[in-house]
C-alpha cells in the first residue's frame, strides 16, 4: 500500500536508521541561560547554551529537565525557534496557568543559571535548505517558534525556495518576533497576519478566526504544489489541515506540529 | 545549592508510582498527528491482517464488532510527556482476530488511512494487551483521536496506537514505521523512557 504521509525527507531505505544520532548521543546535557527578554507579557524567549548539543534541524524540539533540591524532575518538549545549527539555542515559552515548567521558565530562571536540555528531536517537522519546493507556513499562536526556526534558517542561505508566512495570533500584543519578521519580509518571504480578536488600525484583513476562505486568500496555491507547514494549538491545526485538504492542497504536502497543553 | 534550576520547587503528585519516569499527568486529551486528520465512513472501512506469506484476513465493520468487543480501562503514556489515568475505551482484542492464523512473525507493521505506520513486537500486541479500540469515554471515537477505529496499546508510548488503523503486516524482523524513522525509538517502552533516537 502506498504511504503519503511517510514521503518526504526520509532516511535512504535499506539503513533503516540512517542519519540517526549515535547511541547515547541524544541524552541530558547542561545548558546555560546567556540572554533572556519577555517576548509578550505572557512569553519569554531565552538563549541558552549547550556547547556539547548536537547541531539542530530547523523545526525540531527539545525536551527541558528541571530538578528540585530533593531529586524530584518534571520535563518537557519545547520547540527551537534558533536557525539551524546555531551556537545558542534560543526558546519562547508561553507562561501557562497552573503550569509547572514554564513558570520557572518565565518568572523564574536566571541568567547565568543551569537547567538541562535534551535533543534535538524530531525528523518530520523539519525544513532543510535543500527542500526546493515553495514553502508555506502557517503559525497559531506560539506555533510561530519552529517556524521561525526555518524562516531564520531560509535567510541565512539564500537563494532559495520562496517562503509565506500566515500568522494567526489574537492580537498585536501577543506577537511574537514583530521587528524581526518586518526586517525579514522581502520577496523571498511574504508575512501575511489574521488577528483573530483585534487588528491595528488599517489591517487589511478581517478580524477573526481562520477559515478556508481566508486560506484561500492569503496562503500559497494548491498549483504550486508548496510543502505546508502547520503549526499551533490542537484545534488550530484542526481547522487548518482540513481546510488545506478541501481548497486542494494533497494531504502528503502538509506537515502539522500541534500543541497539547503544555505546563 | 543545586547545579541545575536552582530555585525550583515542582508540584509533587502522589502517583508515583503509576507515573513512568519523566511524565506527568494531563486530564485534557492532546493530540499528535504528522498530518491532517483522516475522515473514514464505517460503511468504508476495511482492517485486514497480511501474514508474511501474503495472506489477507480483511474484517468490514460489522465483521470487527462479531467478534466480541471488551471494555479496555487503562492508563495512557504519550512521549510529549503527559499520561492520562483511567481512560475508558472499547474494543475488540487483537488476539481475536488474529486466531485461527497461522503465522510465525515476530514484529508487526499497522498501517493507518492516508499512510502513518509503526512497527510493534507482535508480543507486545498479543494476550490481551492491544485492542482495535472504536469508543472512547462511552462515545464513538473522535476522527482526531483515530476514530472511526484506532489501534490501543496501553504498555507502549501512545505514538505506536496508530490511528485510523486498517492493518496489520506480519513480519520476520523489525523495521521502523513513520515515527522510528523520523526520530523516535523502534520499542517505546514509557517505563524504561525509550523516546528517541540515540538514546
Amino acid at each position: 500500500m502506498s504511504s503519503p504521509v511517510a514521503q518526504g525527507p526520509l532516511p535512504p531505505s535499506g539503513s533503516p536508521l540512517a542519519g540517526a544520532p549515535a547511541a547515547g548521543s541524544i541524552r541530558w546535557l547542561p545548558a546555560t541561560l546567556v540572554d533572556a527578554h519577555m517576548e509578550t507579557a505572557f512569553s519569554r524567549t531565552l538563549k541558552l547554551s549547550a556547547p556539547e548539543f548536537l547541531p539542530t534541524i530547523a523545526g525540531q524540539h527539545l525536551d527541558v529537565r528541571l530538578t528540585a533540591p530533593d531529586g524530584y524532575t518534571a520535563q518537557r518538549s519545547y520547540s527551537i525557534g534558533s536557525p539551524a545549527a546555531a551556537s545558542l539555542l534560543e526558546l519562547t515559552v508561553d507562561l501557562m496557568d497552573m503550569g509547572e515548567v514554564s513558570p520557572y521558565l518565565v518568572e523564574a530562571l536566571e541568567l547565568g543559571d543551569m537547567i538541562e536540555v535534551r535533543g534535538p528531536i524530531g525528523q518530520w517537522f523539519v525544513w532543510r535548505p535543500e527542500q526546493a519546493a515553495p514553502v508555506q507556513l502557517i503559525a497559531g499562536g506560539s506555533g510561530i517558534v519552529p517556524i521561525m526556526a526555518m524562516i531564520r534558517t531560509h535567510a541565512a542561505t539564500p537563494p532559495a525556495a520562496p517562503f509565506r508566512l500566515l500568522y494567526s495570533v489574537r492580537s498585536p500584543d501577543l506577537e511574537f518576533y514583530r521587528a524581526e519578521l518586518d526586517g525579514l519580509e522581502a520577496d523571498a518571504l511574504r508575512v501575511e497576519r489574521v488577528y483573530t480578536r483585534s487588528a491595528p488600525d488599517g489591517h487589511p484583513h478581517r478580524v477573526g478566526r481562520i477559515d478556508p476562505e481566508i486560506i484561500a486568500q492569503l496562503a500559497t496555491p494548491p498549483s504550486e504544489s508548496p510543502t505546508v507547514y502547520v503549526c499551533g494549538p490542537t484545534p488550530f491545526v484542526e481547522v487548518v489541515a482540513n481546510a488545506l485538504v478541501e481548497i486542494g492542497h494533497s494531504p502528503e504536502n502538509i506537515r502539522t506540529e500541534r500543541f497539547g497543553p503544555s505546563g | 545549592m543545586a547545579i541545575f534550576s536552582p530555585g525550583f520547587a515542582g508540584r509533587r503528585n502522589d502517583h508515583g508510582e503509576k507515573l513512568p519516569p519523566g511524565q506527568y499527568l494531563e486530564r485534557g486529551f492532546p493530540v499528535l498527528t504528522a498530518g491532517p486528520t483522516q475522515r473514514i465512513r464505517t460503511d468504508q472501512w476495511e482492517f485486514s491482517i497480511v501474514t508474511e506469506t501474503g495472506a489477507k484476513h480483511a474484517w468490514d465493520w460489522q465483521g470487527m464488532l462479531d467478534l466480541g468487543p471488551e471494555k479496555i480501562d487503562t492508563d495512557i503514556h504519550c512521549v510529549t510527556s503527559w499520561s492520562k489515568f483511567g481512560t475508558t475505551w472499547k474494543g475488540v482484542s487483537i488476539d481475536k482476530f488474529l486466531a485461527g492464523i497461522e503465522t510465525t512473525a515476530d514484529y508487526v507493521m499497522a498501517t493507518s488511512y492516508g499512510g502513518y505506520t509503526t512497527n510493534l513486537p507482535l508480543e507486545e500486541i498479543t494476550g490481551g494487551k492491544a485492542w482495535v479500540a472504536y469508543e472512547f469515554d462511552g462515545k464513538e471515537l473522535h476522527a482526531e483521536h483515530g476514530g472511526p477505529a484506532r489501534l490501543l496499546v496501553p504498555a507502549l508510548y501512545f505514538w505506536k496506537s496508530a490511528k485510523w488503523v486498517t492493518s496489520l503486516r506480519l513480519m520476520h524482523g523489525d523495521s521502523p514505521g513513520f515515527w522510528e524513522q523520523n526520530g523516535y525509538n523502534m520499542h517505546g517502552d514509557p517505563w524504561r523512557e525509550e523516546r528517541y533516537w540515540g538514546q
